[in-house]
């Protein structure tokens, strides 16, 4: 049987266009210093290091090392996880499993990116095959909207619909003082900015951030000792399923599943959680949305509503703040996107407000919150915290 | 800050170059030598779910048994999804940037149970639909590329 783990301090940068005060380590150090701060910790008290970014963004390999000073990580057990979009949620799972295990007390979990370094289409080209993806594969923006395109065909979802999602997240964010950008859009103004790649416009899409985002997971045995309340993984999963770039589009074709890895990730943690309707049970959501199409889409996966059914549902209010369950209180990644560091400021936002410590963004009374990690060509890690301590550690 | 700014030093990559030399496998090679060399599609039938991969693959990743017979499949098929890319960006194989806009879909060919992604010759989006035919338009010079097919042409009325 696992041990029970809770996250017992947060820290991360302001998400910046640019950051170029600072090298990757002395980024890495800023979130460090201010998770273990939090956890009244001091570097000696780690007993291992979990960190993750895309090396092809930064074009420097081996962060797990030459992070050792800013991460405080020296001399220590560090394993370094990439997995593409989910880097962020898989650092946070593998932490998770550290502890979990019972052979580490408190793991710090680090992400990080400065996709400022690079051309973020054409670093995530590098990641596919180069035979069948790519020659012809345009990169994240083009594959979205595919997905974009099929979804409004196969659902009465529009793409005013999709730009009421971007519209929200923007809002939101201008109760974060750590998101990237802060701006006041209407949905004249996303519906009337640039296409990227129809039906997916400029307004519609995440920026690109250089951002760090660290954790600090501990052991049931010793939660005790951390001045912050502690925030309980209830459980973790990923699913994989496509293995080519073309993969996805399949599903719309076939009709059996609606983003299955999504889906049956989602799935398989709520049946060992306990949760039966997501939109009842959660409290807040902080999710890996990189476009606006996916605060649509990724609802009915998520099992928040039927197919086809998140349109009304969001345009009713049910996702803003002050609905039935908020998504994105932070703004969300339409409003920051340092990749490495996305998925774990997901779970960092879920901590913060399950802790009521999330500031002007709160939600009142957080008792269950769900995060999500987006990667590729369409995986996902799902995780569930929650204010109370679990009958048991779960996968 | 813009004072501070300017004394912040930044490296250009420049003219990188960092040669790889990649491996298509027997059946990605067959596929391949089929397009450059007679400008037809083959895929690989699954014995046990009778799903045919193009591009063929050796192993059906959900019955996970080893795939052999080869099949034609039809240079023909239709749309799944589509997308008109209108932003610019530099293909990293290559250092230079496709002009934008162009068509780009994803098509099931006529005998094929999966989705191959590839440039469609139309950059309006309102005359492009789901469920729209098109046929593979070859390079007239090949050189065993997915390239070598230039590109899916709808076929119109």
């Amino acid at each position: 049987m696992g041990k029970r783990v809770a996250i017992t301090g947060v820290g991360m940068t302001h998400q910046r266009s640019a950051r170029p005060d600072v090298n990757g380590r002395e980024l890495i150090n800023e979130a460090v210093r201010m998770a273990l701060g939090d956890a009244g910790m001091t570097r000696s008290d780690i007993d291992a290091v979990v960190i993750g970014n895309m090396d092809h963004f930064e074009g420097i390999n081996y962060v797990d090392t030459w992070s050792v000073d800013g991460s405080g990580g020296l001399m220590k057990p560090i394993m370094k996880l990439t997995t593409g979009g989910t880097t962020g949620t898989t650092v946070a799972m593998g932490a998770y499993y550290h502890v979990a295990s019972g052979l580490f007390d408190r793991v710090l979990a680090i992400g990080w990116e400065k996709n400022s370094e690079s051309d973020t289409t054409g670093a995530i080209i590098t990641a596919f095959d180069p035979f069948w993806d790519r020659p012809i594969f345009a990169g994240a923006v083009a594959g979205l909207a595919m997905e974009a395109t099929a979804y409004m065909h196969a659902t009465d979802a529009t793409e005013e619909d999709a730009a009421y999602v971007a519209v929200r997240e923007r809002k939101h964010a201008l109760n974060n003082p750590y998101a990237h950008l802060h701006i006041n859009m209407t949905i004249a103004d996303v519906m009337g900015s640039p296409y990227l790649s129809w039906p997916v416009k400029m307004g519609d899409m995440c920026p690109r951030t250089d951002g760090a985002c660290a954790l600090v997971f501990a052991s049931e045995d010793v939660v005790d000792d951390f001045p912050q309340r502690p925030v309980w993984i209830q459980g973790v999963a990923d699913r994989h399923l496509w293995a080519y770039t073309s993969d996805p589009y399949l599903d719309f074709k076939t009709g059996e599943a609606w983003f299955p890895a999504m889906q049956k990730s989602s799935q398989d943690v709520y049946r060992r959680v306990g949760i039966t309707d997501p939109l009842e049970q959660f409290d807040v959501a902080e999710l890996y949305l990189p476009y606006s199409f996916a605060g649509l889409r990724y609802m009915e996966s998520l099992g928040f509503c039927e197919k086809g059914g998140a349109p009304e549902l969001t345009r009713a209010g049910a996702f803003d703040m002050g609905g039935k369950c908020p998504v994105n209180p932070s703004g969300g990644v339409m409003s920051s996107n340092a990749i490495g560091a996305t998925g774990l400021i997901r779970v960092a936002e879920c901590a913060w407000q399950i802790q009521g410590r999330a500031g002007e963004r709160q939600v009142p009374d957080v008792k269950l919150a769900l995060a999500t990690g987006f990667g590729g060509c369409f995986w996902s890690d799902v995780l569930v915290l929650g204010k109370d301590k679990p009958e048991k550690a779960r996968g | 800050m813009s004072e501070e700014k300017k004394d912040l030093i930044t490296l250009e990559s420049g003219e990188m170059a960092q040669p790889f030399r990649w491996t298509a496998g027997a059946y990605g090679s067959k596929f391949l030598t089929e397009l450059r060399d007679n400008k037809k599609f083959v895929g690989v039938k699954c014995p046990k779910c009778g799903k045919v991969y193009v591009p063929p693959r050796r192993v059906c990743g959900p019955c996970y048994v080893e795939l052999t017979e080869l099949v034609p499949v039809s240079g023909e098929g239709e749309v799944v999804t589509y997308t008109v890319v209108s932003f610019g960006f530099v293909d990293p194989a290559t250092g230079t940037q496709k002009p934008v806009p162009y068509g780009y879909a994803a098509i099931m060919l006529d005998g094929s149970d999966t989705v191959l992604l590839h440039f469609i010759d139309e950059t309006d989006p309102e005359k492009i639909t789901i469920g729209a035919r098109v046929k593979a338009v070859f390079e007239e010079e090949r050189t065993g590329s997915l390239l070598d097919i230039k590109h899916f042409e709808l076929i119109r009325g």
